[in-house]
Order: structure tokens, then sequence, then C-alpha cells
């Protein structure tokens, strides 16, 4: 006798997010990127509708990145002193969907930009690629609250995805989002309570939980990733369940976190595999958006995904 | 936990006359109400003073579907004025309700299964109340067997164990709360268990503090369903955080917002 799948049905629908506005919906971009939408676990096409591959930002930073390792450097060149450069070839030579900017410039520590230089930037970019935008500050609270609300008005209509608010300092972004028509990255330290909380406090500031993308926080493999896999799969199971509060799709910055891991640096190729694995293991526990950096390993991730759809 | 409330029942002074003057704004409100403070289906009952329940039941209905697609639970022990009721829904209905009593069994089943009904059985027959566990489980038995006979899905059958107020019959309460807990043991897929929760505080002089404990220590034998009334907030917050305490929801700093924002 042939053995029955037991099917699981959920109730619960994850939001979609659409990342980029085109030129009739107010925006600049040549394309958009749609994420979320899933009625059901990762991967598990029988069981519900998946309507949106993971899709995959290129980090692109506005300064030289200084920490970054040689084997990640030299993947680009010459380019990472001109972002404008780095970013076309990303678009151009890797055909990147999207682009995730980090201000990391306007950090105290490393170049101190002010509000205004960063809205030029931000709009000189927006000018020479036509791909969405994600946009994060240097992590610095004080200064990202200088910073993002001036990024997020030259970037008015493009419908970025912008980052991040936590706990403890969300207002100043979620004002700016709101009246800019972006989007917002909620981001909590891999702690299901706060991700939760803090998707209520944004949402009781006016902007919709339709328009909020969980950063769930992340470890690289073997730095955590398990942990991280158990909160997004709670989260998820919470959502699917009904719990509209969490039912938001997950960015995950597997680059940023897999070069981190000292057996990145280890031997040759092994920093590529190191993001590779991490990236396509989050892909396994939910992610919706990957933030990559090398771009052999967002290649190959690339086609993992498209492997993974391919009858879909 | 799915709820169920209560207030438009006849025998409440506002509704009552409501249904006499054929009030439809009053009726409608307090669906209204109900809904918004988390009610995911509303109790419609004539009350025991309505002359022309046969006729009040559909026009209840009617008011009531005219603003909300909630599930209505129409609450009767004539079965024709439950019919009635079906006859005039579109909302999805649930039957409130049969005893064990082979005779009512035999009317309301079918009922139920003509009109896709769901449907609340009550542990109570024309001997009296039950006045222990085995017994509540014994017409539990009869109930489910009688469903399982003339194919009523018994995911769509509620047993009530019958609350009876504490000041009357404090030494039933635990098997009260045991039987919730073994109902569902009856048979494979579980029937689901509900009760009219005010009852419990019936004559008593502290009623919201009684409900919500009693419901608070229900919800943890198993209780899906309860009837009552989704306006008490501080009985709507117990039942919250017990849901909490039992892991079915996820905690953050603002669960009692969060639960009302589902």
């Amino acid at each position: 006798m042939a053995t029955q799948l037991v099917l699981e049905k959920w109730p619960g629908l994850i939001s979609t997010v659409t990342l980029g506005a085109k030129k009739e919906e107010g925006g600049s971009r040549a394309t958009t990127v749609k994420i979320g939408g899933e009625n059901t676990l990762p991967l598990l096409f029988n069981e519900g509708n998946i309507p949106n591959k993971p899709a995959i930002a290129f980090e692109v930073w506005d300064i030289p990145p200084e920490d970054w390792p040689e084997e990640l450097t030299k993947a680009y060149g010459k380019v990472l002193n001109d972002p404008f450069a780095w970013a076309d070839k990303c678009v151009n030579e890797y055909k990147a969907q999207a682009l995730c900017l980090r201000m990391q410039g306007t950090h105290p520590d490393f170049g101190d930009k002010g509000a205004q230089e960063a809205a030029k930037f931000v709009s000189a970019l927006l000018k020479k690629v036509n791909v969405p935008l994600v946009i994060t500050g240097s992590g610095d609270d004080a200064k990202d609250n200088l910073i993002l609300p001036a990024c997020s008005e030259a970037a008015k209509g493009e419908r970025c995805l912008i980052g991040s608010a936590v706990q403890d300092n969300y207002k100043t972004l979620v004002a700016s989002v709101l009246a800019d028509g972006h989007s917002i990255i909620a981001e909590s330290p891999i702690d299901i309570n706060i991700a939760k909380q803090l998707n209520i406090l944004i949402s009781d500031m006016g902007l919709s939980l339709e328009r909020i993308v969980i950063n769930p926080t992340i470890g690289a493999l073997g730095y955590g990733l398990e942990y991280a896999y158990s909160i997004m799969e709670r989260a998820r199971l919470a959502a699917l369940s009904g719990d509209k509060t969490l039912a938001s799709p997950f960015i995950c910055f597997a680059g940023q976190e897999a070069w981190r891991a000292k057996e990145a640096k280890a031997a040759p190729d092994q920093g590529i595999i190191w993001e590779v694995i991490t990236a396509t293991s989050l892909i396994q526990s939910g992610a919706d958006l990957l933030v990559m950096r090398h771009p052999a390993a967002a290649v190959k991730v690339a086609k993992y995904i498209d492997s993974l759809f391919i009858n879909k | 936990m799915f709820i169920i409330g209560e207030l438009i029942n006849g025998m409440y002074a506002n509704i009552g006359s409501a249904i006499k003057e054929r009030n439809k704004s009053e009726i409608q409100k307090c669906a209204l109400e109900q809904v918004a403070c988390g009610a995911d289906a509303l109790d419609v009952n004539c009350g025991p003073a309505s002359r022309q329940p046969l006729v009040d039941m559909p026009w209840l209905v009617e008011a009531i579907q005219e603003v909300t697609d909630k599930p209505l639970c129409l609450d009767s022990s004539k079965p024709k004025v439950i019919e009635e009721g079906l006859k005039a829904a579109r909302n999805k209905t649930i039957i409130n309700s049969t005893t064990a009593d082979p005779e009512k069994l035999e009317i309301i089943i079918p009922l139920a299964k003509q009109y896709h009904s769901k449907l609340i059985g009550i542990t109570i027959s024309a001997k009296g109340i039950p006045q222990n566990k085995d017994q509540r489980l014994e017409l539990a038995a009869t109930i489910v067997a009688t469903c399982s006979e003339k194919e009523f899905s018994i995911e769509d059958l509620y047993l009530d164990p019958i609350v009876l107020p504490v000041n009357v019959a404090q030494a039933q309460m635990n098997d009260i709360l045991e039987s919730i807990h073994e109902f569902r043991i009856i048979s494979d897929p579980a029937p689901k268990t509900i009760v009219g929760l005010s009852n419990v505080s019936q004559g008593a002089h502290v009623r919201s503090l009684i409900n919500r404990t009693f419901l608070t220590m229900a919800v943890a034998y198993g209780l899906d369903s309860a009837i009552l009334d989704p306006k008490d907030k501080e009985l709507m917050d117990a039942l919250i955080t017990a849901e909490l305490i039992l892991n079915k929801n996820i905690y953050c700093d603002s669960y009692l917002e969060a639960y009302r924002k589902k």
C-alpha cells in the first residue's frame, strides 16, 4: 500500500513585502523584488503556496571596508574604493536583483559623514543603479537617528527597506519610513519575544505589520546557526498558526556573519563555502531575503535557489 | 480558545425589550461590541419571556448577520426554535444544544447534519443532572456514540460537562474540571469541550472573580471553548494569560495587546 503523506494546512500567511518601486508606482527602479507571501514552512511545496523565491541582496558599502578578509576584497578588486563602481559591478556583472547599502562611513569611528552627505550619496546611488535598495545605518544608534531619516527622505517613493529598528531605538526610523513610503527592518537579538514586542511597538506607531521585515539576527555555521534556526522556526510556526505579529518575512545577514568566522579565513575558498552553507541553511530555516558578500557565494546560492524552485 | 459571546439573550433586560420592540440596532450594537472584545461566535437566545420564540429566533438571526459574519450559536431547548434559526442563518451555526436523551438526539443530530451545523451536547438527561464524573462520562459517551452512529463528524461536536454554581455544588467542581480532560479521550478524533461559564458564579456575590478563576483552571484542563461575557476585560485578560502560560502563544511584553491584534 502506498504511504499516505500527512499534509499540514495552516491558517496563517506571511505578509508580502515589495522592495523597490517602478516609475508608475512613484519610484525609478527598473525591477522590483517581492519577498514573503508563503503560507507553509520553507520548501514544503505540497503543503501550501510559496509564491516568492528567497531573494539575495549584495552588500555594498559607502566606504572601502577596512576589516574584510583578503579573499573577499580580491573578489571585487579596485571597485571597493568606488562604491558606485562596486554597486554597478554587482548589478551588471553579477546580476544582483537587489543591493544592501551599508552606510558605514557615517559611523563616528569610520569617517563620521553627516546626514546631508549621506543623503546625497543615496540619491547618487539611486541614479547609478536601478535595482531595489536595502539601506542600513552603521549600527551607531545616535548617528543612525541622524542619517537614516535623511537617507529615507532622499529615497522617498523608492520603496526601500531601511534598518535597523531595535527595541530601544525605533521611533525616529519608524516615523521616517512611514512618511517616505518605505518598509522597515526590525532587529532583535536572537530573541523571539523581543521580535514580537518590537513588531507591536512599530505597528502601534502606525506602520502596518505588512511593512515590517524581521532581522532575527543569525549566527554563521558553527556560531549559533542552529539557535537562529530554532528561533526562526518558532516564529514561523506561530505566524502560520495565526499570530499576525510575527507574520513578517525574514532578512538574514548571511555574508556578514559567515565572514566573521575564523574558519572562513583559514584556507582558500573556505570563506565562500562558509557563506554558502550559512545562506543555504538559512533558506531551510525560512529566510526570505539574504544579504551576501562574496559574489561567487551569492551566485552559487542563487543557483541553489533556482534548483529548489525548478518545478514551481 | 473559541469564545462565544453570551450577551444576546432575552433574559437580559436590554435584549428582552429590544426583541419585544423589534429594535434591531440594539441587538446589532450588542453583537458588534462582543466581536470587538474578542468573541469568535455569538450565542443567540430569545430568553424565557419570549412569547413567540419561533418568530423571535429568526428575527434575531437576521438582525445579527446584517452586521457580522461570525458563527451564530442558536440557543434553545426547543428543536423547533433552533430549526427556525437554522433556516434563517447564512452565517455558520452551532446548535446549542442537545441533551443525552435518545429522543432529543434523534431530532437534533439530523438537524445539525441537514444544516451543516456544529453541535453542543450537554451531559444531562431526563434523569437529571449528573452527580459525578462517571455519570458525566457515561452521558458523554452516549452522545458521542449516537453522533458516530448517525455519521455526524465528532470534530464538530462540543461536549459540555454542565457547570453548576459553586455555591450549590461545590463538591462537584473537581469532577467537572476532570471531565473536561476526560471527554477528549472518549474517541479519536476527539470531541471538543465547552462550558457555559457564568453558571459557575450564579447566585454568588463575587461573580467575575469566580468566573475567571474557574475559566483559568478549565483552560489548564484543556477546555476548547466557552460561552462567556467577552466584555469582561479582566476575564479575557485572565484567559489570554492562561493560554500564554500553556505556551499557546508566544510571550512578549505586550502579549495582551498582541493577542487582541490577532
